[in-house]
Order: structure tokens, then C-alpha cells, then sequence
């Protein structure tokens, strides 16, 4: 599972990015694999799953059945230690924590720049180039970047 | 009325119900998508199109449920695609035409801001694939109405033209805002199963949002309207058909086609 990649992030694996829910199975052909999507509509989930599938099938568990899980819905607070230093060395910065806390949501936690790490950044649009992030602008060093939003 | 016609209405009404959720969602994302590569800027193209990508994504968890609910064999895509306007059972609202972006935006904050509510309730209710389907939905609904919200806010509070195009938006699509919190057999049967929330208080919290909404926007709220519209019973305006005519093109000339 580490080996497959995000289609839209490839620095993050789907363990880093918490959607694999659970893996279980009693033999090698009673697999199962339990996947949630990040977002709804989030296109990369059936490129994901045929991913996944294809690894499996390479590690010898063909037969293995993947299943998608919404309940609970996935949260960026899912998102492993490890993929939250990828995240950033990659130029996007990694979700302000604990969505748990709703105020934070709709408050306004400073986001730092992930090149100068200047906090002086603002907000472009909620939405950027895929779903789960948001377009930032730095404007110490004046660089854009992309923010893994908080959900 | 025998224990097994009860039984049968009550299913009838839980697969309604949930074809209105979805059907409101995959027409409002439709109408959105129509945006892409118009909006007035890239970050505003993309906003809508990861907007209407959300709208379409919850479209497909509700049509499919749907699908199982009916249990006659058809999938979510034979559901949007080979069904003819009366058996859509979208809000009004949602099928309105785009406008300018102020119009859209407008649109947008009415029914996200009802989505809000609705799914605030839907994700505690009797119905648990319902309720994580709603819990999903809510968390990308905050940011449609956080959107949504400060476009209006700026676009209201900002030229005396963006003021005028907005205030007129709102005069046009306020008066579908009623059918949003109507209820019918259908909304009653799902209150007694736990599964729908009371239109009362949805309309109550829904409506102290848009006083707050507009009156930061400098908006005037228009007076509510005593026409009714009957969206989720089939009866449509006339822009739904141009707009299915353009959504299912591909479904009834090839029939089957696969990407």
C-alpha cells in the first residue's frame, strides 16, 4: 500500500494521506481492502483503486476485494506525521491541526509559506487545483502555493 | 389501508426523498459546470468547477443509494441520464440559469446555505446510510457557503453596479427559496421515520444566516413569495429540458457508450 501513490500529490503514498481504513482477511484470496475518498467528487479515487488493485495483484493477492467506506468521513486530521513533512518539502502547506476543533475551520490560523516559511501569506481562493487544496499567496517572498485544506 | 400498501408508500417516499437530495445536487452541480473556462478569473473558474465536482460527487453516493432503494436493476448513470425532466425531482432553484457571476453566486448561497442545515440534521438521522453520505456532504458544504458567503458580501458591499446586479439576482431567485422548506406526504412520511429534520427550525437557522449574510452585503432580503414551485414533485421550469437535452446528448445518441 505505501507504494501507491496519489495520483494529483505523488509525494504523498495512501498511507500517508489516511485513506486506507482497514485491511483484513482470514487467507491470501479473502482479502479485504477498505478505502475512503478525501472528497466526494475527488476524481482520483477510481485511479486509486485501480492502483491499489494492481498492487495487490503484484504482491500476489489477486483475488483481494476493495471496498469503499464513507463513514467516518475522512479528515485532514488523518493525515500521517510523515506526509505532513512531505507535504510542506514539496511546497504545499500541510492543514493547521485538529479539525476537531470547528472553530479553526472558520477561523483564520496564520498559514506559513512553505518556500520562506514567512507567515505574512493571504488567501487567493478556497479552492484550488484539486479539491483538497486551497490557493494561498506569500507575500514576503511573493510566491503562490497551495494549502491542504482543513476538513 | 392494508400493512402491505403502508409499507410500500413508505418505501415510495424514502426512495423520493432521497432522489430530491440527489437530484438537486447533480442539477445544481450540472448548472455550475457550465462556468468552466467562463468564470471572470482562474481562481473563480476553478472555485466553481471544485464546487460542482462536490455537487456531482454527492450526486453519485445519493443516486446510487437511490438506485438500491428502487431495486430494479438501474445504476446511478441510467438514473441521471435516461430520465426524462418530469421524473426529476431537483428543487427549482437549482435549475436556474447561471446569470452573470453575481447571479450564480447568489443561487449558490441560497441553496448551499439550505444544504448546510439540512445535512447538519441528515448526518444524525434514523437513515445511516443517509447520515454518512450528509456527513460527508457537510464538510464540503461549509466551504460552498464560506464561498459563496464572501462573494456576496463583495460583490454587495462593493460598486453601486455590483450592488444593483446582485440586489437583482436576489429580487429573481428569492421567491424559489419557499419551495426549499415546503413539505409534503413525502417530507412527512421521512419526519416520522427519524429521517427527515423539521422544516420549521431548517427554515429558522437557514433564514437568521441570510439576514446576517445580507445584511453584512448591504443587501436588502426581498418579501417572500406565496407562488408555489414544484420542483420535487416533476413539475419544472422550462430551462430544466434545454438543460438535460445538453447533459444526456451523449447517453441517448450512443446508447451504453463508456468512457
Amino acid at each position: 500500500m505505501g507504494e501507491v501513490q496519489d495520483p494529483e500529490i505523488p509525494i504523498l503514498s495512501i498511507i500517508d494521506l489516511g485513506i486506507v481504513r482497514y485491511v483484513r482477511g482470514e487467507t491470501r484470496d479473502a482479502l479485504h481492502v477498505g478505502l475512503t475518498p478525501t472528497y466526494s467528487g475527488c476524481p482520483a479515487t477510481l485511479v486509486i483503486r485501480g492502483a491499489v488493485a494492481a498492487a495487490l495483484a503484484r504482491a500476489g493477492f489477486a483475488g483481494a476485494s476493495i471496498e469503499t467506506v464513507l463513514a467516518p468521513p475522512w479528515s485532514s486530521d488523518w493525515l500521517t506525521p510523515a506526509a505532513r513533512v512531505k507535504l510542506s518539502s514539496y511546497g504545499i502547506a500541510p492543514p493547521a491541526e485538529a479539525v476537531s476543533n470547528p472553530r479553526r475551520l472558520f477561523g483564520s490560523a496564520p498559514i506559513g509559506c512553505p518556500r520562506c516559511q514567512s507567515a505574512a501569506t493571504r488567501l487567493v481562493s478556497e479552492f484550488g487545483s484539486t479539491p483538497c487544496k486551497a490557493h494561498y499567496l506569500c507575500t514576503a517572498c511573493l510566491e503562490p502555493f497551495d494549502y491542504f485544506k482543513c476538513i | 389501508m392494508s400493512a402491505n400498501a403502508n409499507q410500500g408508500a413508505a418505501a415510495d417516499a424514502h426512495l423520493t426523498y432521497v432522489l430530491r437530495l440527489a437530484d438537486t445536487s447533480l442539477i445544481l452541480g450540472q448548472r455550475l459546470s457550465e462556468w468552466v473556462g467562463h468564470a471572470p478569473a482562474l481562481e473563480e473558474d476553478l472555485g466553481l468547477a471544485n464546487i460542482a465536482l462536490d455537487l456531482i460527487g454527492q450526486a453519485r453516493l445519493l443516486l446510487s443509494y437511490a438506485a438500491e432503494l428502487e431495486g430494479r436493476g438501474r445504476s446511478e448513470d441510467e438514473l441521471a441520464f435516461l430520465r426524462d425532466a418530469a421524473e426529476f425531482l431537483n428543487v427549482t432553484l437549482v435549475e436556474q440559469p447561471n446569470g452573470d457571476f453575481g447571479h450564480t453566486l447568489v443561487r449558490q448561497l441560497l441553496v448551499s446555505a439550505f444544504q448546510l442545515e439540512l445535512y447538519e440534521a441528515l448526518a444524525n438521522c434514523a437513515d445511516a446510510r443517509l447520515a454518512e453520505i450528509a456527513a460527508k456532504a457537510l464538510k464540503e458544504t461549509r466551504y460552498h457557503v464560506r464561498y459563496s458567503a464572501s462573494w456576496v458580501v463583495r460583490l454587495g458591499d462593493g460598486t453601486p453596479e455590483s450592488h444593483a446586479r446582485v440586489q437583482a439576482a436576489l429580487g429573481e431567485l428569492w421567491p424559489f427559496t419557499g419551495e426549499l422548506f415546503a413539505t409534503d406526504s413525502v417530507d412527512e412520511a421521512m419526519q416520522i421515520a427519524g429521517i427527515a429534520p423539521q422544516a420549521a427550525a431548517l427554515e429558522a437557522r437557514w433564514s437568521a444566516r441570510m439576514d446576517a449574510v445580507l445584511g453584512e452585503a448591504t443587501l436588502a432580503r426581498p418579501a417572500d413569495s406565496v407562488f408555489p414551485w414544484h420542483g420535487k414533485r416533476g413539475v419544472h421550469t422550462e430551462h430544466l429540458g434545454y438543460m438535460l437535452a445538453e447533459m444526456q446528448f451523449l447517453q441517448r445518441a450512443y446508447p451504453g457508450a463508456q468512457w
